[in-house]
């Protein structure tokens, strides 16, 4: 009998609203896959207790006609989430106590909406990495592998876990955060669709903080449909978060299947990379052709200050981290090593609570802040972010939306890059401007490369129109015909 | 503009992180190795640019709360997670003024 | 040496000239916190009015009260100061046991309110202008006790993330007088704005006074902090005895180094803190969470309108309605209650007379009894009432020091008391004469020496009192002594 896993989220809703199967069921098969699933070791904590038990709550309210929009879904959530009750670790040593006596605001939308959570996943430490080889509970194994190979790949991150479960068909879809392209990235490395929304769209009240001004929660999931429905229960304006906006939150599934005759797609020049792959220029291509034929207008622009955007994002990110990451002391909560003195039991405790990324990055942070540093590094990477904005509004006068690669190449080996951070952080050069201009961007999985892994187009779109971003994403998703995993030697 | 093993020194002082010799020097490398990278944003010319600090519209402006009591009263959800406490009190090494 | 209670304090090298800048730490009135909702009141049992946003925990985000925002701008108001339309939150960042998330959450380069000025009242009527340099917002930390444990401190952080005004002056002041007397004005001003109370034992006003010595026409010496000095008394100590300090080490031939210092009531002195030896790096940058406060014009308008009369103009005031001088005004308005108090008793009653017996009787029975004038045993109605009964001749000056006291035990009224009492004046002169006569024939010797010492009429004057109970209308018995006696 085929697992009930293999239903995508829409149609486990379906299914369940049909009352072709229980919502125990659903639930049960979902957590055999988790615990079959744990060589890719995309969990940190299985929930499966808490899983049953809401499992029965949601066959009560089907049976009542109570059911709520997600109602019985069982969902992985990424361990930078809070979680009221549950271990939230920000796959830190610093955090590996910390049980959140709160639950973020994102997580409640999706609760009171009748998600199920599944389990806490795995990530990059504190979210920083682009591979997920920095979480202190070890790496996430990409559930895809090259032809015939054997070599375990990453996943991608810093949402690797998010990723990988979706792409494993654990859990029904993930929520991620993006900060540099930390749920694009991925989901391009996993066949998978993931949304970074505008900034402000989702509270980050919860979340634990990185970068504040970049931070994002989004969606990732199977595919581009459910990826609408998911986003539509975690978004709210909260007024615990002052960034959070207030602008009317659309019904995006209704976004599906619009027509995009005459809209224009622009191409940015600068996204065109020296020695950039054949593989890579091809599914560009045909992304550009797909859309042509749907009827939209195909239209080059340029975005200047485009090279400068991921220098300037190593310089805002860092900084608002160092400062975001003082709190870990040791003093109310999480990892604490004992000292007579203060400062020793303050060193003694960040130097072992933290990895060597998350301190690369906080010195980094605090050396661009620091007096004599501050004009020349941080306040010159806030104007060059200036400019990276206006870039962007000045080709959304002439474009509605933007196409390019999500990523400039697909998933490489474990081990391979962790030596050395600059070429990691080089992962990242389509999906970082996006952050910093505040904008909404998806990834959805478009073709193989040569050893058949997945590789992924971005659609970027304009502040708070995620609906447009769906109705292109449909499109190459409908033209694309990519074909999921379906080798699970996971299991063997 | 290089690092030396000053600002390293410096910077690890100031975000209380304490480095071994070791660290130290590979953190150097890796230091310079990014600060050389990011300084390419001197090519950009800023001179007329103000910065921005914030993705998020200016349009909302900042959101306020009224002033009535809506929080706190929970100390031991606030201590739950204290790895030393006393008596509702969070317990930190003596420090003397 | 000599150090004067004065400007200039004289060295072995000559006189010095102290300079004085002050940072203010007030505490806003508000019902909760700048960026958290937790409760503000003092007093409550530890870490009962904490917030996961005021405890730092991960995730949690600040958002502004609105409340807070309004106090500071009527405060900036008060302060003749330009009320900034654009302003910044920076982060301050460094560690301490009682700063949970790592910051303050500050103002740095562009805070809420700009320049301004303020008038002090120094002794003899002088008044001098302080400039203020800025105002800006800022949390309050927690506390920690240090003598609860052998090992451990205390954290308590039910003040963590309290609103505070930081205000800045410029350095005006040159003596511990007029320190004092500016600090002084600054607390009168916001309790008559109701934007800080003021209270300094209980910290809700904390000031860092900057003190450095220069020889007379000299640049600026180097100054050192005296940090969190919390009662006006100790304000003065701390500067005589570190303007002091300083002109000793600078005659000796050393230099002063940068420090901050605290002042030690118990010695009178001040050391050296410990824990802020090291020059800090506080990194300041704009909070990623809070978005830049601006207003309009209409905006500030409004919160204009709805200020009260403040302490100058309240002055003025007093002067040309109640036929004050400007002096006695001065000590009646320094003080909002006591002008309160004034204005009621005032109100149909002689307002000379009034605020005599405020500034005189009211003010020592209250500084006996260590009690503030709102807590006052009499109200100001009824010190209204005692004044016009002396003022129509009801009863003498001298009957209503003890209708005073009587008042002060009871509470009760003064006709009340005077009724129950039989104190009213004797002025009826026949009664009067007879009494005179009586005295004189039971007193001849004293009758006789009078011609030789005439002082001796004030002894007369006693008797007639102590027949009288002292009630016996003075003038009256002067008049008819003198007609009596000194024919």
């Amino acid at each position: 009998m085929t697992s009930l896993t293999e239903l995508c989220l829409y149609e486990a809703r379906d299914g369940l609203k049909n009352k072709s199967f229980s919502t125990k069921d659903l639930i049960l098969d979902h957590i055999d896959a988790m615990e079959s699933s744990r060589k890719l070791n995309a969990f940190i904590t299985e929930t499966p207790e808490i899983a049953l038990k809401s499992a029965d709550l949601s066959d009560d309210n089907y049976a009542n006609n109570t059911n709520r929009p997600l109602e019985g879904l069982p969902l992985g959530v990424k361990d930078m989430f809070c979680t009221k009750g549950v271990l939230t670790t920000a796959s830190s040593k610093m955090l590996s106590n910390f049980i959140p006596p709160y639950e973020s605001t994102v997580t409640d939308n999706l609760w009171n909406n009748g998600a199920i959570l599944l389990g806490k996943l795995n990530n990059d430490e504190f979210t920083m990495g682009s591979s997920n080889e920095t979480s202190f509970f070890g790496s996430v194994i990409n559930p895809w592998k090259k032809n015939d190979k054997q070599a375990e790949l990453v996943p991608g991150g810093s949402s690797g876990g998010s990723a990988a479960s979706v792409a494993a068909k654990v859990g029904v879809g993930s929520l991620g955060t993006d900060t540099g392209g930390s749920i694009r990235q991925p989901a391009s490395f996993t066949g998978t669709v993931g949304l970074k929304p505008t900034y402000g769209r989702c509270s980050r009240w919860g979340i634990i903080a990185f970068a504040s001004s970049l931070d994002q929660a989004g969606p990732i999931t199977r595919n581009v449909k459910d990826n609408a429905i998911l986003l539509n229960s975690m978004c709210s304006h909260d007024p615990k978060d002052t960034t959070s906006s207030l602008k009317e939150i659309p019904n995006f599934e209704s976004s599906l299947g619009k027509s995009i005759k005459g809209l224009k797609v622009g191409i940015p020049r600068e996204f065109f990379q020296d020695g950039m792959s054949d593989e890579i220029i091809k599914m560009w291509d045909n992304g550009k052709e797909w859309l042509k034929n749907a009827g939209a207008e195909i239209i080059e622009i340029s975005l200047p200050n485009t090279k400068y955007a991921l220098p300037c994002y190593y310089i805002i990110a860092p900084a608002e981290a160092s400062s975001n990451l003082a709190r870990y002391d040791g003093v109310r909560f999480g990892h604490s090593i004992s000292s007579n003195d203060i400062n020793e039991m303050y060193e003694l405790t960040r130097s072992d609570g933290f990895g060597d990324e998350v301190k690369r990055r906080i010195m980094i942070g605090t050396y661009v802040l620091s007096s004599g540093y501050y004009d020349a590094y941080y306040l010159k990477a806030q104007k060059v972010r200036s400019l990276i904005s206006k870039d962007y509004s000045e080709a959304f006068n002439k474009v509605d939306v933007m196409l390019t690669p999500s990523t400039p190449n697909s998933a490489f080996e474990l081990n391979e890059k962790c030596d050395d951070p600059l070429s990691m952080y080089l992962n990242d050069v389509f999906t970082v401007p996006i952050n910093i201009a505040g904008l909404p961007a998806i990834s959805i999985p478009s073709s193989k490369d040569k050893v058949g892994l997945p590789l992924g187009l971005q659609l970027i779109g304009k502040p708070f129109d995620e609906e447009t971003l769906y109705s292109f994403a449909n499109i190459i998703e409908e033209s694309s015909n990519f074909e999921s995993l379906d080798d699970k030697w996971w299991l063997k | 503009m290089s690092v030396d093993i000053d600002n390293v020194k410096k910077i690890s002082k100031l975000s209380k992180i304490s480095l071994s010799e070791n660290e130290i020097e590979k953190f150097l490398t890796d230091l310079n190795q990014i600060i050389g990278w990011v300084d390419q944003l001197t090519e950009v010319d800023t001179e007329k640019v103000a910065p921005t600090f914030s993705s998020f519209g200016a349009e909302e402006g900042i959101k306020k709360r009224s002033d009535i009591i809506s929080d706190g009263g929970y100390r031991e959800d606030v201590i739950s997670n204290a790895p030393k406490s006393e008596e509702g009190f969070f317990l930190v090494p003596k420090v003397i003024d | 040496m000599v150090v004067k209670m004065s400007n200039l304090v004289t060295g072995k090298t000559g006189d010095w000239e102290i300079v004085i800048g002050i940072e203010v730490h007030a505490q806003i009135i508000s019902q909760s916190k700048l960026f958290s909702g937790s409760s503000t009141s003092f007093g409550s049992e530890h870490n009962t009015q904490v917030s996961f946003v005021d405890a730092g925990m991960p995730g949690m985000l600040p958002v502004i009260n609105s409340v807070c925002v309004e106090q500071a701008v009527k405060t900036g108001l008060g302060l003749n100061a330009k009320i900034n339309k654009f302003s910044i939150f920076d982060r301050k960042n460094y560690f301490y046991p009682d700063l949970p998330q790592g910051y303050q959450i500050s103002q740095f380069e562009q805070p809420i309110v700009g320049e301004g000025k303020v008038v002090i009242d120094l002794e003899k009527g002088v008044e001098k202008e302080v400039r203020i340099e800025r105002l800006h917002l800022e949390q309050d930390a927690g506390k920690s006790m240090h003598d609860q444990h052998p090992s451990y401190s205390y954290v308590d952080l039910n003040r963590s993330g309290v609103a505070l005004m930081e205000i800045v002056s410029m350095p005006d002041m040159s003596s511990a007088e007029e320190a004092q007397a500016y600090i002084k004005k600054l607390r009168n001003i916001m309790k008559y704005l109701q934007t800080c109370d003021g209270n300094m034992e209980e910290g809700s006003l904390r000031a860092d006074i900057n003190v450095s010595v220069r020889k007379p026409g000299d640049e600026l010496g180097t100054r050192c902090e005296i940090k969190n000095v919390n009662s006006i008394k100790f304000i003065g100590q701390a500067i005589e005895y570190e303007a002091k300090r300083q002109v000793d080490l600078i005659e000796k031939g050393e230099v002063i180094k940068q420090q901050t210092r605290l002042f030690d009531p118990k010695k009178g002195q001040t050391r050296s803190m410990r824990s802020k030896e090291e020059a800090h790096d506080y990194r300041y940058f704009p909070d990623p969470d809070l978005l830049p406060l601006t207003f309009t014009d209409e905006f500030i308008e409004g919160i204009r309108k709805t200020l009260p009369e403040l302490p100058d103009i309240r002055r003025k005031r007093l002067v040309e309605d109640f036929d004050l001088s400007p002096y006695d005004a001065g000590i009646l308005v320094s003080d909002k209650e006591t002008a309160d108090f004034f204005e009621i008793a005032s109100k149909d009653s002689n307002s000379k007379l009034v605020c005599n017996w405020i500034v005189g009787e009211l003010f020592s029975t209250l500084n006996k009894s260590n009690k503030t004038i709102q807590e006052s045993p009499v109200t100001p109605e009824n010190l209204g009432k005692l004044i016009n009964l002396i003022d129509d001749g009801t009863i003498t000056g001298r009957i209503a020091k003890d209708v005073f006291e009587i008042m002060i035990e009871s509470g009760d009224n003064p006709v009340s008391i005077v009724d129950s009492n039989d104190m009213r004046q004797v002025s009826d002169e026949g009664e009067l004469e007879s009494i005179i006569e009586k005295i004189i024939q039971s007193n001849p010797d004293q009758v006789k020496s009078l011609e030789e010492k005439p002082n001796l009429m004030g002894w007369f004057v006693g008797q007639v009192m102590k027949e009288t109970q002292g009630k016996a209308n003075p003038k009256s018995v002067n008049e008819l002594l003198n007609k009596k006696l000194l024919k």
